[in-house]
C-alpha cells in the first residue's frame, strides 16, 4: 500500500516561547525550528509499515515556507521515499489553519491515491488537534485519532487509541486516516549516511496557489498575549510548614 | 455581551423571519458527554460556555441510553431543549457516525454555535464536523468574549490568543476547567427525539479498556496528587494514593515521564498532550516541571511541590515548595494529615 505522512515544521519543543511586544504573534525570528514531535512519531510509524513490507511507498508531505524543506529532508532521512512540498508564506501557527491543510492533503491524495494517511495528533504550536480529523471528514474516510498501536491486516487497520478513561480498540476499512499519539512508537534518529542519501531523494515543489484551493483563514488571530503570571511562591523547610500553610489558606 | 433581552429577536428569527447570519440571535447546540447512563460533569461546563455566548442552549444526547440521559440533561439549569438520538451507533464515540448525526441535526435546526468538551471525544468529532460544514473550528476555548470572539491557548499555554471566527456556524471545543459547572438541577427543558443516518459502517468498534476507579475523575477533581519520574517505580505510586485519600479523596495524576516508564497507565497523564486539570490543590511529587507538564496544571489554585532538586522548574510555579526527599516527606505528610 501507499502511505502519506504529513509533517510540520514547528518551533522546537524545548524553546521558550516569546510573544512579540506588539502582541501580534509569537516571535519566530531566529528561533530553533524542528519537526513537530507528533509528526516524527507519524513518520516513524509509516517507515515501520514499510519495513514490515505492509507499505510499498511512503510519501512525506508538508505545507509551509521554503524552509520547511528541511523538515521533509528529515522525513526522507528517517526512511520516507519521496517528498511533496506545498509552498506557502502563510504563518503556520495562526494563518495556515487545519481546514486549509486538510484541503491540501485531500487534493494531493486525490492525485496519488494513498491507502493510509498518518499524521501527528496535534502540532505543538497551534495546539489545534484538528487536521487529521478534518482530512478524514473531507474524504469521508474512517479515522483513528490518538493511535497508540497500529497494525494492518489485508484491507483492515487495527488500531488501539487513547481515550479519556483508557484505551479503545477499533478496526477501520481503507483508505483510512490515523493520527499518532505519543506512545505509538519511539522515533529513530536519522543517521549521517541516511541524511546523505536523503539529499538525493526527490521533493516535488508545488505552489499553494497552483492547487486552486482557497486557503484563506476562517479564524482571525487578533492578538496573542503572554499567559497570566503566577505570583511567586514560597519555599518551606518542613512537611509541618506545608500543612500549616495549606491550613492557613483554607485549602485543607 | 448579549443580554437575554435579545431573546425575542432570536425567536422571531427561528420562526422563519429571514435573518442574515449577523442579525441572527445565538442558538447553541452542545454535544453531551455521558458515561454509564449518567450525564458527565464536562457537559455542565460546556453548557456554561454556551450560556456565556447567549441565546438558547440545546443539548444533544446520542447513544443507546439517550432517552434516559436526556431526562437528566433536561434538568440542567439554562438548557432550553434537549435532543435525544437513541441509537447504539452513537456509542463509543465513533466519529463518522456522530458527525453524520450532528450534520443532520444542523441541517434541520441551523444552530449558530456548536460546542464540544475539549475531551478526546470532542477533539475526535468536532474537526470532522468542521470539514463537513466547511468551517474552521476553534479548539480549547478558555473564555467567551463575544458571539464570535474567544480566547484560546497555543504553544502549550505559553501564548494566549484572541481569535475571531468569520464562519457562519461557529464550532468550538471548551476547556472545561475554565468554566464553572452549570447547576445539574433546576431546568425543565423539553425533550425531542431525533435520528440520524446511524452506522456509517466504516469503523468497527472492538473493545474499550477503561480503568474503573472510585476516585474522582482527574479533570474534575478538586485535589490532585501527581507523581513523576522521581517515584522510581509503579509500587511507589501507592504512597500517592494514600496521600490522596488523606486529603479527603483526591485523584492521582502523573507526568509523561512516569507514564512512559510504565509506572501508571497513560490516562493519568497531565500536560499539553494529556489531561488539563485545574484543581483547588495540586501536589506535584518528584516532577521537575517541564513546559509540557505545566501546560496541564498551571491553572491549579494552589500548587505544592515536593522535589529534592532546588533548580527544578516546578518551584517557579509552586505556591508552596518543599525541597526534600519525597520518600521521607510523603510518608511524613500522610502521617500528619
Amino acid at each position: 500500500m501507499k502511505v502519506f505522512v504529513a509533517v510540520k515544521r514547528t518551533l522546537d519543543y524545548a524553546v521558550k516561547v516569546r510573544v512579540k511586544a506588539d502582541k501580534s504573534a509569537v516571535d519566530l525570528a531566529n528561533v530553533k525550528m524542528s519537526m513537530n514531535p507528533f509528526c516524527e512519531i507519524a513518520c516513524e510509524e509509516a517507515v515501520r509499515l514499510k519495513e514490515k513490507k505492509v507499505a510499498k511507498e511512503v510519501i512525506a508531505v508538508t505545507v509551509g515556507p521554503k524552509a520547511a524543506q528541511e523538515t521533509l529532508r528529515t522525513a526522507l532521512a528517517m526512511g520516507a521515499d519521496r517528498g511533496i512540498h506545498v509552498v506557502t508564506d502563510m504563518r503556520h501557527d495562526t494563518e495556515l489553519q487545519p481546514l486549509a491543510v486538510a484541503k491540501v492533503l485531500q487534493a494531493l491524495g486525490a492525485k496519488e491515491s494513498p491507502d493510509m494517511y498518518i499524521l501527528g495528533k496535534q502540532s505543538i504550536d497551534g495546539d489545534n488537534n484538528q487536521t487529521g480529523q478534518m482530512l478524514a471528514g473531507l474524504m469521508d474516510a474512517p479515522i483513528a485519532a490518538f493511535a497508540s498501536e497500529v497494525s494492518v491486516d489485508g484491507d483492515k487497520v487495527h488500531v488501539t487509541r487513547e481515550i479519556d478513561g483508557g484505551l479503545q480498540k477499533i478496526d477501520l476499512g481503507l483508505p483510512a486516516v490515523v493520527t499518532a499519539d505519543l506512545r505509538l512508537n519511539e522515533p529513530r534518529y536519522a543517521t549521517l549516511p541516511n541524511i546523505m542519501k536523503a539529499k538525493k531523494k526527490k521533493i516535488e515543489e508545488i505552489k499553494a496557489e497552483d492547487l486552486g484551493l482557497s486557503l484563506e483563514p476562517h479564524v482571525q488571530y487578533t492578538s496573542v498575549e503572554d499567559p497570566p503570571v503566577r505570583q511567586a511562591g514560597i519555599k518551606v523547610e518542613s512537611v509541618d510548614e506545608v500543612i500549616s500553610k495549606l491550613k492557613e489558606t483554607g485549602v485543607l | 455581551m448579549l443580554a437575554s433581552g435579545f431573546k425575542s429577536a432570536g425567536l422571531m428569527a427561528r420562526r422563519g423571519l429571514a435573518a442574515s447570519a449577523q442579525a441572527r440571535m445565538a442558538s447553541t447546540l452542545v454535544l453531551a458527554e455521558h458515561a454509564e447512563g449518567a450525564i458527565a460533569d464536562s457537559t455542565l461546563s460546556v453548557v456554561s460556555a454556551a450560556k456565556a455566548i447567549g441565546g438558547d442552549v440545546t443539548v444533544l444526547v446520542a447513544g443507546a441510553d439517550a432517552a434516559k440521559i436526556a431526562e437528566q440533561a433536561a434538568k440542567i439549569d439554562g438548557v432550553s431543549s434537549v435532543l435525544a438520538a437513541g441509537d447504539a451507533a452513537y456509542d463509543h464515540g465513533i466519529a463518522e457516525n456522530i458527525t453524520a448525526l450532528l450534520q443532520s441535526v444542523q441541517d434541520s435546526k441551523s444552530f449558530s454555535h456548536i460546542l464540544f468538551a475539549a475531551s478526546n471525544d470532542g477533539k475526535n468529532i468536532m474537526p470532522r464536523l468542521g470539514a463537513k460544514l466547511d468551517v474552521q473550528p476553534v479548539s480549547d476555548i478558555l473564555e467567551v468574549l463575544g458571539e464570535d470572539t474567544f480566547k484560546r491557548p497555543m504553544y502549550a499555554g505559553n501564548a494566549i490568543a484572541t481569535v475571531k471566527s468569520s464562519d457562519s456556524v461557529k464550532l468550538a471545543s471548551v476547556r472545561i476547567t475554565n468554566f464553572d459547572k452549570a447547576a445539574a438541577e433546576g431546568g425543565s427543558a423539553s425533550v425531542e427525539e431525533v435520528s440520524g443516518p446511524g452506522d456509517a459502517g466504516k469503523t468497527t468498534w472492538v473493545a474499550d479498556e477503561v480503568a474503573k476507579s472510585d476516585r474522582p475523575e482527574l479533570t474534575t477533581a478538586d485535589k490532585i496528587v501527581s507523581g513523576g519520574r522521581g517515584l522510581k517505580n509503579g509500587e511507589n505510586f501507592e504512597m500517592l494514593y494514600t496521600l490522596a485519600d488523606k486529603l479527603g479523596g483526591g485523584a492521582v495524576g502523573a507526568s509523561r515521564a512516569a507514564v512512559d516508564a510504565g509506572y501508571v497507565p497513560n490516562e493519568l497523564q497531565i500536560g499539553q498532550t494529556g489531561k488539563i486539570v485545574a484543581p483547588g490543590l495540586y501536589i506535584a511529587v518528584g516532577i521537575s516541571g517541564a513546559i509540557q507538564h505545566l501546560a496541564g496544571m498551571k491553572d491549579a489554585k494552589t500548587i505544592v511541590c515536593i522535589n529534592k532538586d532546588p533548580e527544578a522548574p516546578i518551584f517557579q510555579v509552586s505556591d508552596i515548595g518543599l525541597e526534600a526527599d519525597l520518600f521521607k516527606a510523603v510518608p511524613e505528610m500522610i502521617e500528619k494529615l
